[in-house]
């Protein structure tokens, strides 16, 4: 039960592995379902975990981009996300994290607010985004980015590496946050 | 008893210090503003907000007038400012709602079988249930049943009430200019047709608008906890929980009882700022309930959705319903419901 590492295995051939982390078992497979769905020139592995550490006795692809999904509805799902984060090691920091939070449009259900989540992608120093999962053209246009978020983290995009797109993202945001 | 200086809430704090250097003593308001030009983000640090504080109504009002607005079930909604509303011109306002709603009722929109329509319309002041010298004045309205038969002295029976407040808008209050009066907060009791023709006449006299406040599962766990730690002498009812599950077909309610003062010593126990609630300690207290409810029934209460608080101080429900239980806090309460409503309307 070791801390996942990003560079650990090699790469397999024009092959892309995202793996997703969250509570939400229905939600996940939809979107795994969309992104599947998605036109891609690489040929695309999706796996879906509720929590890390993954068993070890799995022989699985080496993991390119991990999305750690967070429910705003549910408490449980943040304090779930946060568990896992421990068993990360730290170089998947270097943009190949992103957090997802759902739920956002109905806030008379939410029960964790939006910055708890905000500061939680700060802490971690990875983008944030936010969709709402069950909606399904939101989650098509999201399986859309994480497609092209994927490509990027597995390297097959020339010209553009995962380290790349993490100060591309970061230097749109504001330069305050670096204060907090 | 607590006593402390200033009734003063905490502001939510701006994040980045440069903007505190320049800006000691802003409004929120200069903050923002601020905040937006310099195009810095605003996030908010989590809020920090005073405990309710017993016996903060106006000493020179008495308390029994207030009778009438405890133990019932209010619906909230949240308003905008009025335009041109004056308090001089009650009796002007009485006619023209009377007026109106003898219309509406005659159009056949809202008949209901058995009603006389001889009603009468009251407007009036409810002094003392402000915050700040600042807040406007609260005003009531009520439709009360005239007696058709002219022989004896009958009672006359409320059919609706209605009041609008202000507790501590100060972050409303500095945005609007001198025609507005800002009452961002409206409880309704009675018919839903009632409300629905007063709400109609009120926005199209002082062209303001009407929304239903819900209240999300993070707020009733801050009402929770900032209505635990309120100090009572003696303990009405039990603090009780309700939680929805979303489950199909039909979704299941959880409700956890405690006993209220084994409620106040944990919360006692989680408590450390003096006169304060921050974010961490709702989390903490909330996180206890879960984790003891989890080790005997092995379900994630963090994984459902708080529908419902009951405390004896007062009790909430998500669809935006309020009930208050306790006359030396009704300020304290009044005070994050606007605070609710303001955020809404913003």
């Amino acid at each position: 039960m070791s801390a996942l590492r990003p560079l650990d295995k090699l790469p397999g051939l024009n092959t892309a592995t995202i793996l997703l982390v969250g509570t939400e078992d229905a939600l996940l497979q939809q979107l795994a379902d969309s992104m599947l769905k998605e036109d891609c020139t690489s040929e695309l592995k999706v796996h879906l975990a509720r929590s890390l550490p993954l068993p070890c006795s799995v022989n699985r692809p080496r993991i390119d981009l991990i999305v750690f999904v967070v429910n705003l509805h549910s408490k449980h799902s943040l304090q779930n996300v946060e568990e896992s984060l421990c068993h990360l090691d730290a170089a998947f920091f270097l943009g190949k994290v992103t957090f997802l939070a759902t739920g956002a449009g109905r806030d008379s259900h939410c029960s964790i607010h939006r910055n708890t989540v905000v500061r939680l992608a700060h802490t971690y120093r990875s983008p944030l985004l936010f969709c709402d999962l069950e909606i399904e053209d939101f989650r098509a246009t999201m399986a859309q980015r994480l497609v092209r978020l994927l490509q990027i983290c597995a390297g097959h995009v020339p010209g553009v590496s995962a380290l790349n797109l993490l100060s591309l993202l970061r230097g749109s945001e504001n330069p305050s946050l670096e204060d907090l | 008893m607590d006593s402390y200086d200033t009734p003063e809430l905490t502001r939510r704090q701006d994040a980045s210090s440069r903007l505190k250097d320049f800006f000691i003593g802003a409004t929120p308001l200069q903050k923002r503003l601020e905040s937006v030009r310099k195009q810095t983000s605003f996030i908010a640090t989590p809020p920090r907000r005073k405990i309710p504080q017993g016996s903060q109504l106006q000493e020179d009002v008495d308390p029994q007038k207030f009778a009438f607005l405890l133990h019932k079930q209010w619906t909230l909604y949240s308003l905008t400012p009025l335009y041109k509303f004056s308090y001089t011109n009650f009796k002007e306002y009485s006619k023209l709602l009377n007026a109106f709603i003898a219309a509406e009722k005659q159009k056949g929109l809202a008949v209901e079988v058995g009603d006389d329509f001889n009603i009468k319309v009251i407007f009036s002041t409810l002094m003392g249930v402000k915050g700040t010298q600042r807040d406007p004045e609260a005003f009531l309205v009520q439709i009360l049943s005239k007696s058709q038969l002219p022989s004896e002295h009958k009672e006359e029976k409320v059919l609706w009430t209605g009041w609008f407040c202000c507790v501590f808008g100060d972050s409303l209050l500095e945005t609007v200019s001198e025609d507005f009066t800002c009452l961002p907060l409206f409880l309704a009791n009675g018919a839903e047709t009632n409300t629905a023709i007063i709400g109609t006449w009120f926005q199209k006299t002082f062209d303001c608008y009407f929304r239903p406040l819900a209240v999300n599962a993070f707020n009733l766990s801050w009402m929770a906890a900032m209505w635990t730690a309120c100090k009572m002498d003696h303990y009405m009812a039990t603090t009780e929980l309700l939680w929805s599950v979303p489950c199909s077909p039909h979704s299941l309610d959880i409700s956890y009882a405690i006993h209220p003062e084994d409620a106040k010593a944990l919360w006692d126990s989680v408590h450390k700022t003096p006169g304060e609630v921050t974010q961490e300690e709702v989390d903490l207290f909330m996180d206890c309930l879960y984790s003891h409810f989890h080790r005997h029934f092995k379900i994630h209460l963090s994984a459902t959705r708080l529908v419902r608080v009951s405390t004896s101080v007062a009790s909430a429900h998500t669809d935006g319903k309020i009930k208050i239980l306790c006359p030396k806090y009704l300020i304290g309460v009044l005070a994050y419901l606007t605070e609710l409503a303001v955020f809404q309307i913003e």
